[in-house]
This record gives structure tokens, sequence and C-alpha cells, in this order.
């Protein structure tokens, strides 16, 4: 692989099988710096990366913000909580001003897709997704392939379900545009009412039976389930999908032995997924939160590293 | 003043004249058509090489006119209007106020006057400030000058409000436009349902939102007689339901926008706020249902649907964009590139689609047909001119275009309204 060439990291669909590959290695040697007494390398020392977030999250914009710190780069968050954007400033304006005050790179989360391809158009600076409406959420799913890479060893081949809210999940399309691209034959499996229309064209299986698909899978990953799908029709009770999706000691105990148990955070437990499988023995949930951050840094230091990052060590 | 108007090669709806005549207007009529050029007049336009049509009519634009002057005024709809060879506009009631009493009316229709540079025609709301709650007084409005009432931007959706409404107007005879979309079912979506949208995980609105409403109104219709006009179809499935109705004899028309006959859902891709539009851009298979539509003439007229929002709107997500695109200077060359050079129609059913049936279904009086006698509105094309859409030559006060940098064939030339020259091209 030669030099890095992407100034932003807006989505997997615009990462080639061998780029996502490659940051999965860089990941790797970063993992190591986190197990270090002293946490931290220099090699973004003199960047500053603002973490623009107009949805709330904790694990999230805490993983980029230690990734951040972990490779000395400077960092502050501008919550738009609400959004500015309600209030009249528009996406441009607000870019422009951020990019005034000689920001290098900027992560963004919005509730609409397509916001940080927007905020990506207008500015100078790198733009890294964290998360954008329904569509996509790249460092999340990197993260998953980074997991699943490291405890089976590879992915091709290997088989993915995907079980829940498929409808509003962009780690769902995140993971199956990133999966599929690195030979993972991906399921998705939920309520008929949560499964969007076409996704088969994403190159995935639907399935509306997760007892009949969970014999075959390499890794069951889980999604969280919003409680608020109910009101909105897409369930009858949050009990019934408990009772028909839910990941349980049972229906582990029809998997594979050593299938891997996923899910992106933070979970319902008792919902998607009982208590006992998540801290169970095939529960990867912490490692993910662990890789996280590995992932991260390795984003963040390929983007920057495009504009010729410090070399010194 | 006098105009002459010679080497006219006139192309009404019932036919295309090949000889070049001349046209001989005075007093704001067309007085005479013939071969005779030996008429003095005051000024003398030659046609030669051009295409003479009636004043191109558009019954469903959006002036922003009381309230949102910031996005477009009468005065620069106007301007818009005749640039793109427009002579008659009918401008949608969702202003702010909403155009729902004569007050309003009359104030437009003086600002309209004031302007002159093309003919508005408010239309009035079906229910009183679009609220979905009760009917506007309609002959009132009638009288105030409305020609038609809807509630566009939002469908009447109270089946028991739109069979009154449709049985109250039966009695004052004013025409009833719907804009389909059952609201419960689009809830809030901001492109069109399918595997695109999928793809984007963008908030998605079904076509059966709006065939959900066809299919209701073509009912209503069957039952109670009266006359319901479709507004802005853009799936299959409503085409086939009016085909359908119209085979039976059940009194609808209904019209389309040349973005719903250019574009797909997949130009949504770029997340550009000016793709979005209600309704939304559909699938290819979607686009060939509205082309046949206007082929077979189950889709009556060709409008803009001119949705004037300024920069400052549509610079922000793509949900919370409004949707709308301006229109009136890239409808004729769209549908003659898209539409005539590529045999869906010919010039004649243009003409018709785009002037001479808008006059019949909204009940225009003596416009849509050049003929002695008729207002002097007249709009002469160069139907071989190759031009490209740019900001910086688009006269409506916002420039909310898909269309910048596609390459049109076909230019407006000179825009006639009531005998005198409202817009000449350089």
């Amino acid at each position: 692989m030669d030099k890095w060439s992407k100034h932003d990291l807006l989505d997997l669909q615009t990462l080639s099988a061998e780029e996502i590959e490659h940051v999965l290695e860089t990941a790797k040697s970063f993992k190591e710096v986190s197990s270090r007494e002293v946490k931290k390398v220099p090699a973004l020392r003199g960047k500053t990366i603002v973490s623009l977030f107009f949805e709330p999250s904790t694990r999230t914009r805490g993983s980029f913000e230690l990734a951040a710190k972990r490779l000395s780069a400077d960092t502050i968050n501008m919550s738009g909580s609400g959004s500015s954007l309600s209030k009249g400033e528009t996406i441009v304006d607000m870019a422009k001003n951020i990019e005034a005050m000689n920001v290098d790179l900027i992560i963004v989360r919005h509730s609409v897709a397509g916001v940080p391809h927007k905020l990506a158009e207008n500015l100078n600076a790198s733009v890294v997704n964290a998360g954008d409406g329904c569509r996509s959420h790249p460092t999340q799913a990197l993260l998953d392939m980074f997991t699943i890479k490291d405890k089976l060893g590879e992915i091709k081949g290997k088989k993915v379900v995907i079980v829940g809210d498929i409808l509003h999940s962009r780690v769902a399309r995140s993971n199956i545009v990133g999966l599929t691209k690195l030979g993972a034959e991906v399921t998705v499996c939920g309520p008929s009412t949560l499964i969007p229309i076409g996704i088969e064209q994403m190159g995935v299986k639907v399935s509306y039976d997760i007892d009949a698909v969970i014999p075959d899978q390499d890794v069951i990953m889980l999604l969280r389930l919003q409680k608020e799908r109910q009101e909105e029709h897409y369930l009858s009770s949050i009990r019934e999908y408990a009772k028909t999706f839910g990941f349980n000691a049972n229906r582990l105990k029809m998997a594979k032995k050593d299938v891997l148990v996923m899910h992106p955070g933070p979970t319902n437990r008792g919902v998607e997924l009982s208590g006992e499988v998540a801290d169970g023995a095939r529960s990867v949930i912490l490692d993910q939160v662990t890789n996280g951050v590995a992932v991260r840094m390795a984003v963040l230091y390929l983007t920057l590293g495009t504009k010729d990052v410090s070399k010194e060590e | 003043m006098s105009l002459l108007i010679t080497n006219a090669v006139i192309v009404n709806a019932d036919k295309k004249n090949t000889k070049p005549q001349s046209i001989f207007i005075d007093k704001g009529k067309i007085q005479a058509i013939g071969s005779n050029t030996d008429v003095k007049a005051t000024k003398t336009i030659d046609a030669k090489g051009k295409l003479v049509l009636p004043g191109l009519i558009d019954i469903h634009v959006h002036f922003r006119e009381p309230g949102q002057e910031y996005k477009e005024t009468i005065e620069t709809g106007s301007q818009s209007a005749v640039k793109g060879g427009f002579t008659t506009v009918m401008c949608m009631p969702n202003t702010r106020p909403v155009i729902d009493n004569a007050m309003v009316v009359e104030g437009l229709l003086k600002e309209v006057n004031r302007v002159g540079l093309c003919n508005v025609i408010p239309i009035g709301s079906i229910t009183r400030g679009q609220k979905d709650q009760e009917l506007v007084d309609m002959f009132e409005l009638k009288k105030a000058g409305c020609l038609a009432l809807s509630d566009d931007g939002k469908s009447v959706v109270s089946s028991q409000l739109m069979r009154r409404a449709l049985e109250y107007s039966k009695m004052v005879d004013i025409l009833l436009i719907q804009h389909c979309e059952d609201p419960l079912i689009s809830a809030g979506g901001a492109m069109n349902e399918g595997v695109t949208s999928t793809q984007l995980g963008i908030k998605a609105d079904p076509y059966i939102s709006e065939s959900i409403i066809v299919s209701r109104d073509i009912e209503l219709v069957h039952y109670l007689g009266g006359h319901v006009h479709f507004a802005h179809m853009s799936c299959r499935r409503s085409i086939e339901l009016i085909r359908q109705a119209k085979k039976q004899g059940i009194s609808v028309t209904a019209e389309a926008c040349p973005h719903h006959f250019t574009l797909t859902d997949d130009e949504v891709r770029s997340f550009d706020t000016n793709t979005k539009m209600n309704p939304p851009l559909r699938t290819p298979d979607d686009v060939e249902a509205v082309k046949e539509g206007l082929k077979d003439g189950t889709i009556d007229l060709i409008v803009t649907d001119h949705a004037p929002h300024s920069k400052e709107d549509k610079e922000v997500d793509f949900e919370n964009a409004p949707f709308g695109i301006i229109g009136l200077e890239t409808s004729l060359a769209l549908t003659n590139t898209e539409l005539i050079r590529k045999n869906v129609l010919s010039w004649e059913e243009v003409v018709d689609k785009m002037s001479t049936r808008q006059a019949e279904i909204a009940g225009i009086k003596n416009k849509g047909v050049i003929k002695e006698g008729y207002d002097a509105d007249i709009t002469i094309v160069d139907p071989d001119e190759v031009w490209t859409v740019t900001v910086e030559d688009t006269a409506s006060k916002s420039k909310n275009s898909p269309f910048f940098g596609r390459e049109l064939v076909g230019r407006v030339k000179t825009t006639i309204y009531g005998g005198k020259v409202v817009f000449q091209d350089k």
C-alpha cells in the first residue's frame, strides 16, 4: 500500500478493500500504545482536532478524544446540542467558522445523513464521520472488523448476522458495506418492519427467523433497539421483540462453540441481548470498545498523514 | 403601439403552420394573421428560423408573496416567468398569510398590475389557512379573481372535508388542485423510499403516499361528480390510476414537472438539497411512466412547480432543507431537450400541454392559442439554440436548481405579453 490518499473519512463506500485492510493493520500497531505505561506518541503533535457532535454520544466521543490525545493532538469539543443550524446558521457557515480557527481535522456526528459530506465539500480541514443519520458510522464498522479479524484471524468467508433494527442503523449499513467488501457473508435479521426495502441490493441475505440462522454464524452482531420504535408501530411490544429476536443463553446454545457475540453499545440488557450472554465468554463487547480507540488512532493518523504529518518520533 | 411579427412559423396545439406568416398585433390583441407584410406597425420582429408559440402558461408556481419576499416576489417571479417564455402563471397560496380571503387576493393583484410583466393569477387555498379544518369562502375568492383553489404543499387530508370541498366547488364552478400526499405515510420523508434511500439512510416517503390520495379523489369524483386536477404526478401507480379513471369518464386531469421526467432519486446521492422536492425524485421506472403519461395524454399539463428558496434555506442538512426547486427558466428547454428531441412529444403537443390545455383546465379566457381576436401573448423560441444553465443567467431571486451546468437545447428569444415585448434575449 502506497501513501494514504484519503483526505477525509466519510464512509466505507469510498475505501477499497485494500484501504480497509491498511487501516486495520495500522490500528494493530496503535493498539500496543494503549497498553503502555505512558500511553502517548507524538505522531500528531501540534495538530488541532475538533469534535463536533450534534447528537449525544458518550463512548464514540470519548473514544475519539482518547485516540486524539494518545497521538498528542490538541482536541476540543464543540457541542452542537440541538444544532445551531436550527437557529439559522447554515452548514457552510458553520464549517467556515470552524475552519477560520485553523483546525486540521473535524470529527462530526449529525442526525442527518450527508452532513459530513457537505462539511468536507466546504472545508480544507479533514473530516472524519462519527455517524451521520442512519447512513454511515465508518469507525464503528472498522473497529468491528478489527475485532473480528483479531479474534477469528480473517474476515473473508466468515458468516456474520446483524440482528435488530436495520432500518434505522448506521452501524448495520457501514458494517454491511465493509464486511461484504472484505468477503464476509452477511445476513440481516429482524422484524420485517425494520428491514428496509431493497437491502438485498447491498449484498446481504435477509431473514426473519433468528433461530434458523444462528447455527451457521461465526459472528452474531446485535443492534440496540430504541424503545420508541414501539410507539412508531414498528413493533407490537418490546416483550414480543425480546422473545422473537433477543439473543440469550438458549439461543447461544444453538450457535457455533467459538461464535463471537458483538454489540455496538449501549446495550438494552434483556431486550436484544440477555445480561448473561453480554457478560459471558463469547461476548467481545468490551474488546470492541478497547479496539475502538486503536482504530480511531489509525484513522486520525492516516487521515492527517495526507497533510505531511510530522515524522519525528 | 402596434407590433408586426414577420416570418412567423406559428405552432398552435392543433397544428403547426409550416408556411411562415405575419402576425399583426394592436391594442393588446392579435388583429390579423396572414401573408400580408405591408401593414404599418410601430415595431417589427423578424421571427425567421424561430418558432412562434402562444404565450406559455403555468398553473403551478410559488411566488412567495406575501410573506417570504426574500425568496421571490411578484416582480422577480414575473421576470423569471417571462424569461422562460411564460405570459400567464398561477401562484399557489402557501404564502404568509395564506391566500385564503379576498383581501390578500386583491393586494396581490394590485402588485401584479404594478409589475405588469405577465399575467399572475392567484390560487386560493381550499381550507382556511391551509389548516385542513374548514373551507374557504369559495364564492368570495372566485369573485376576487381566483380561478382555482389548492392547499398545495399538503393534501386536503380529511376525506370528509375533501368531499365537501368537491361538492361546493361544483356549485361555485372553480377548479380544485390537489397536492396528493398522505402525511401519515410520507411521515416527513425527505426522498423517495426505495433502494437508494435504504443505502443513503435518509428518511423516505413511499410513492403510495401520493397514489392513495389520487385513488381516494378519483373515488370522490366518481361518486360526486365535479373535477379534481392532480398536481405534480410523479409515480407510475398514480398515472395508471388516472389513466384508468379517464377511460371510465371520471373527470380528473393531471400535471407533471420537468424534474420528474428528467431526474431520478440517484441524484440524491450528492446530498445536494436542490435534489429535494415534494413529491421527491423517484426511480427510472417512474420517470418512464411520467413520459408515457405525457405521451398518451394521461398527463394533461407540464408545469414547473417553481419553488424558490434562498441559499441560506437550502444550505442545511438534507432532511431539514425545504422542498422545491425553481423551474420557470428551464422548463421549455428541458421539455425540448428531453421530450421533443427524443420523440416523446411534438411541438404541437408541447404547446397544448404548456399553454392551450392550461388555459382550458383553469378557465383562462382568450389565451393559449395564436388566433385573431385573442390576447397578444406570444413566445418566440429558437428551437436549436444550445445554452448552458448558469446561476448568473438566472432571473429568479432564488438559485435553487439542480440543473446548473446542464446543456440544454432551445431558448426563448422574445416574450410578448398583451402586445408588449416583456423579454428580449440578448
